[in-house]
């Protein structure tokens, strides 16, 4: 990941007034290689993989003519993947004041539907529903597909693009939370006391008798994993494709708010009644990281794409962003009433449901700045007609929010919101029936282990260099004697006891060695700092008590 | 206000009336999460894929020998035609294509022990009865007597021809370089001075045309130049070396199939340390040759395996074996590298891949780009403990893996030996020799 940081000034104003120019550029380069650096400069912020090895300083040959290849391999990469930018079809939208006096926040959706194309202006819809509601709601992967959850038991799938049910089911029990799986062929719904996985047509496909009343739910598309956690607030993991549990992880700080997932590393973050955030994997037991988000519950999380930022909401009135890299506070802001629900969009709008209202933040935060700034105004809002929130999402590749309220669903037009450009061979939206079944197969043939899971995603494919190392030294016989003072530092390491045992034990040796030597001088020198403490000590305390000083 | 927002429209990706749609792509990494884990997950398939096609024995050539396969030779100007030579005298002729014999003779009395092919399509062969023959397989009928023979002094052990001259060396207790162009002239003869013993294998240099190598039972290496027509230098292993194969590609290397169940490469012009030794196989290596490319090698040995190379590996790529083929004596590349050929003590031919998972047969560009994409996947993520596991899995004979055990046991001993000895005497103060210097006992100009 590379941050641009804001460079100091090229120029410094000396006191007398003359600027001292440090960088000068005294070699004058031509207009086409300044050219080539820049493309290459702007290919490697978009598309590079981090940071340059250094092959001048590798002394092995083979080694470093495989590294030099491997280098312009990267960097032909990206800058062809800067170049292929041109086949790039559409733009994103946006939303622009053009006077002064214009505000974005201002805009109704109905300005927006008059203005847009006749296709984009249907995706503006209301659907009223206010008998079973509130109304919980997923979209697909794609974002082809939605599904509709009423608390009160009414379950529904539909093509919502075109506007055709898919299915409709009356539960007659509560339901918490659904989630679509892999495609739009399965979907599952926490009910009140079991999850159960239906097909596309509604049939009851399983019960997952081990999620017991699940509030909320997680589906890590990558490794085909559903995370559930309930009222006991205990973090289960099952693999959809086999239909194992993987993971049962208590997390030991009661009833969950809320469940979000990191779509960059597949972390869980659950936010607890007490504030607290705390980071899951299946791989532990223990958090990952716990970090104190609020002064009350976390009532909502969301994570961008590319896991660098955290929203959260809290009962406290708060919306926080943190930078989830460094887990640091970046802004925080107030929210006139506990904000239910928080979704991060692809481009990196952030809609926040509170109360009947919802409002829409653009640039809390930016990945090509190093610092962030507090943003004034929203980017836009939408409510006020006595419609609660319940959940707030964004359709993945569109430029729609989709809202759940107590009266039904919602979806609205938030112009700039989506990814413009998808990649077929990744999500498709148009894909047609062949496509589906092919990237399901594809899908489950690249099926990540649960146990790749981590907070740093990319550290499969590394080397554990430090077994390496010990492992060739091992084999080295000629290597030259370990040196005495390295030897004793490494295995005194630890408490300081550790290593007064290991000089004590070392002196009752006869032999007298290099080692014996530096052992001694070791062994006297604590000695003399332990006289020098004990005569402190008894110094502090007066002739008639020093005797009654502690003695080691 | 300026407003816009997405639109695409259904008939953009995929037109009305056509069944292919549009796939754009978008190459931002950020929608391509999990880019290393998947990328893993792929190498991973692959490389069970990989294994799962291996599948290395096509067939064999004909119905064989009726005695063991001593010996395979190639018609440099053919890319199917092949002799061999077996332990009865008897020397066929092999069409790759078909598979199949097209010529026999029975050349000699006894182990056909060298084969070679003129650059004018004809076939030499020598054996232990003191005589060399050229035949000419594809102008005569089978069983035809040879066109010329030559009788020499003791028995001949191998033969090799010249790269471009119409001249070859045969071995015996010395060499003997014959004109095929004056035929009742007598041989030139070169010999390391104070050596007596059988040379066992001799080998003209494909590059620099006028050197060539042999090897004899007193354990040497002796390198002659046929410009001075005099030895240049002999150099003395620990083991005799069975087999000298000169790489095509560079003119200084060579490979040395040693009994000590290694293959040393040497360059000719620094014998004091190989420049990689091969090591895998568990008992002698009878034969070995370089690829076209000279890249790897391929070795055949007494163990009953046929094993693969890479010139820059110390371990073999692949391990050939069938349960009836016995001590293989010979193998050989196909010209086109594609295939590789053995000839063992059970006389038979044996036709194996070279690469154990490559099928032959046209391939769309999809397929190939597929499998290139494999390859290049495999190898990025080779480093990784279970893709090298999966890659390097072989199963290999209950034998032949107890005997690889008991090998490493007793190589551990000596070892163990060894240090236990110099930590006691004075060889502490000495450098170890490292394992490409042991094997050479002494040099000599």
């Amino acid at each position: 990941m590379e941050v641009d940081t804001i460079d100091e000034p090229i120029t410094k104003v000396r006191e007398n007034g003359a600027l001292a120019i440090e960088r000068t550029r005294t070699e004058i380069l031509p207009r086409a290689e300044r050219e080539k650096a820049r493309r290459m400069r702007e290919a490697n912020k978009a598309y590079g993989r981090g940071k340059k090895i250094n092959t001048k300083t590798i002394k092995d040959r083979k080694l470093r003519s495989n590294l030099k290849r491997l280098e312009y391999k990267f960097q032909d990469a990206a800058i062809k993947a800067k170049d292929a930018e041109i086949l790039l079809e559409n733009t994103g939208g946006f939303l622009e004041p053009e006077q002064e006096l214009e505000r974005t926040y201002k805009v109704r959706q109905q300005d927006i539907v008059d203005d847009v194309a006749v296709d984009t202006a249907q995706k503006r819809f209301e659907l009223k529903l206010d008998a079973l509601g509130p109304y919980n709601f997923d979209y697909s992967r794609n974002g082809r597909d939605l599904i509709l959850a009423g608390r009160k038991g009414h379950v529904a799938t539909m093509d919502w693009r075109e506007g055709k049910l898919g299915c409709e089911l009356q539960l007659n029990e509560t339901v918490r939370d659904v989630k679509w799986l892999h495609n739009n062929q399965y979907f599952a719904v926490a009910q009140k006391k079991y999850v159960y996985i239906y097909d596309h047509n509604g049939v009851e496909l399983h019960t997952l008798k081990k999620h017991q009343e699940v509030s909320h739910m997680e589906f890590l598309p990558y490794h085909f994993l559903l995370a559930t956690i309930g009222a006991v607030g205990i973090l289960k993991y099952q693999d959809t494709s086999t239909g194992q549990l993987v993971a049962e992880i208590p997390t030991r700080l009661g009833k969950p708010i809320s469940l979000g997932q990191n779509p960059y590393n597949a972390i869980l973050h659950v936010g607890h009644q007490n504030g607290t955030v705390t980071l899951w994997s299946p791989n532990s037991q223990e958090p990952h990281v716990k970090l104190l988000a609020h002064k009350g519950p976390v009532r909502s999380l969301a994570m961008d794409r590319e896991g660098r930022y955290m929203v959260s909401t809290g009962q406290d009135l708060k919306m926080a962003v943190w930078d989830i890299r460094m887990f640091k506070e970046v802004n925080s802001y107030y929210t006139r009433q506990p904000a239910s629900s928080v979704a991060i969009s692809d481009s990196g709008l952030t809609a926040v449901g509170w109360g009947t209202q919802t409002t829409i933040w653009k640039g809390l935060f930016n990945k090509h700045t190093a610092v962030q700034e507090k943003v004034q105004s929203p980017y836009m809002a939408w409510g006020g007609e006595g419609k609660r929130i319940e959940r707030v999402k964004w359709c993945p590749f569109e430029d729609v929010l989709g809202l759940g309220h107590d009266e039904g669903f919602s979806s609205i037009i938030v112009p700039g919101a989506g990814e413009a450009n998808f990649d077929a061979l990744e999500v498709n939206p148009f894909e047609t029936a062949k496509q589906r079944q092919e990237s399901e197969v594809k899908g489950l043939l690249n099926k990540l282990q649960p146990d790749m899971i981590a907070l740093d995603p990319n550290f499969i494919g590394n080397l554990d260099l430090r077994s390496d190392k010990q492992r060739r030294e091992d084999r080295d016989l000629d290597a030259g004697p370990v040196d005495v003072a390295e030897e004793i530092r490494n295995r005194a390491r630890g408490k300081n006891g550790a290593l007064k045992k290991y000089l004590r034990k070392q002196r009752k040796k006869n032999i007298i060695d290099e080692k014996r030597l530096r052992v001694d001088e070791l062994w006297n020198e604590q000695q003399k700092q332990k006289d020098k403490k004990q005569k402190e000590v008894e110094e502090d305390l007066g002739p008639a008590l020093s005797r009654f000083s502690k003695k080691e | 206000m300026k407003i816009q927002a997405l639109s695409r429209s259904v008939s953009a990706h995929q037109a009305p009336g056509s069944n292919v749609s549009k796939q754009p792509r978008n190459l931002d990494s950020a929608l391509h999460p999990f880019e290393r884990a998947r990328e893993y997950k792929r190498a991973l398939n692959a490389v069970k894929l990989e294994r799962m096609h291996a599948q290395p024995f096509i067939g064999q050539l004909g119905r064989g020998h009726v005695d063991g396969v001593y010996s395979i030779a190639k018609d440099p100007n053919s890319l199917e035609h092949f002799a061999s030579g077996s332990g009865d005298g008897v020397v066929k002729v092999w069409d790759l294509a078909d598979r199949d014999e097209i010529w026999h003779t029975t050349a000699h009395e006894n182990i056909v022990k060298g084969l070679e092919w003129t650059r004018d399509k004809k076939l030499l062969t020598c054996g232990a009865d003191r005589s060399i023959k050229l035949f000419d397989p594809y102008n005569t009928p089978s069983e035809a007597a040879p066109i010329s023979s030559w009788l020499g002094t003791g028995a001949f052990t191998s033969l090799s021809h010249h790269r471009s001259r119409n001249a070859f060396a045969a071995a015996s207790s010395v060499i003997s370089i014959y004109d095929l162009e004056r035929q009742t002239a007598a041989p030139e003869v070169l010999h390391w001075p104070t050596s007596v013993d059988t040379i066992t294998d001799v080998s003209f240099n494909y590059v620099e045309t006028s050197v060539l190598a042999s090897c004899s039972n007193d354990r040497s290496i002796v390198i002659y130049d046929l410009r001075t027509s005099t030895p240049v230098t002999k150099t003395t292993l620990k083991f005799a070396t069975n087999r000298i194969a000169w790489s095509p590609m560079e003119a200084f290397n060579f490979a040395a199939a040693s009994e000590d169940h290694n293959i040393y490469l040497f360059d000719m012009r620094k014998f004091d340390r190989a420049l990689n030794v091969l090591k895998d196989h568990v008992a002698a290596v009878m034969d070995v040759e370089f690829s076209p490319t000279g890249e790897e090698l391929v070795s055949a040995s007494w163990d009953r395996t046929v094993r693969l190379w890479n010139r820059d590996r110390g371990h073999s790529r692949d391990i050939y074996h069938t349960k009836r083929m016995q001590r293989v004596m010979s193998a050989r590349w196909t010209p086109d590298a594609r295939y590789v050929l053995s000839g063992s003590d059970d006389g038979n031919i044996r036709l194996w891949r070279a690469n154990a998972s490559q099928r032959e047969g046209i391939k769309s560009t999809r397929q190939r780009q597929a499998l290139e994409y494999n390859d290049a996947i495999v190898e990025r993520f080779e480093h990784m403990p279970e893709i090298r596991r999966i890659k390097h899995h072989r199963h290999i004979p209950e034998v032949l893996k107890k005997a690889g055990q008991i090998k490493s046991e007793e190589l551990k001993s000596i070892k163990r030996r060894e240090e236990n000895e110099r930590r006691h005497s004075k060889k502490q103060f000495e450098r170890r020799k490292g394992e490409r210097e042991k094997m050479v006992l002494s040099k000599e100009k």
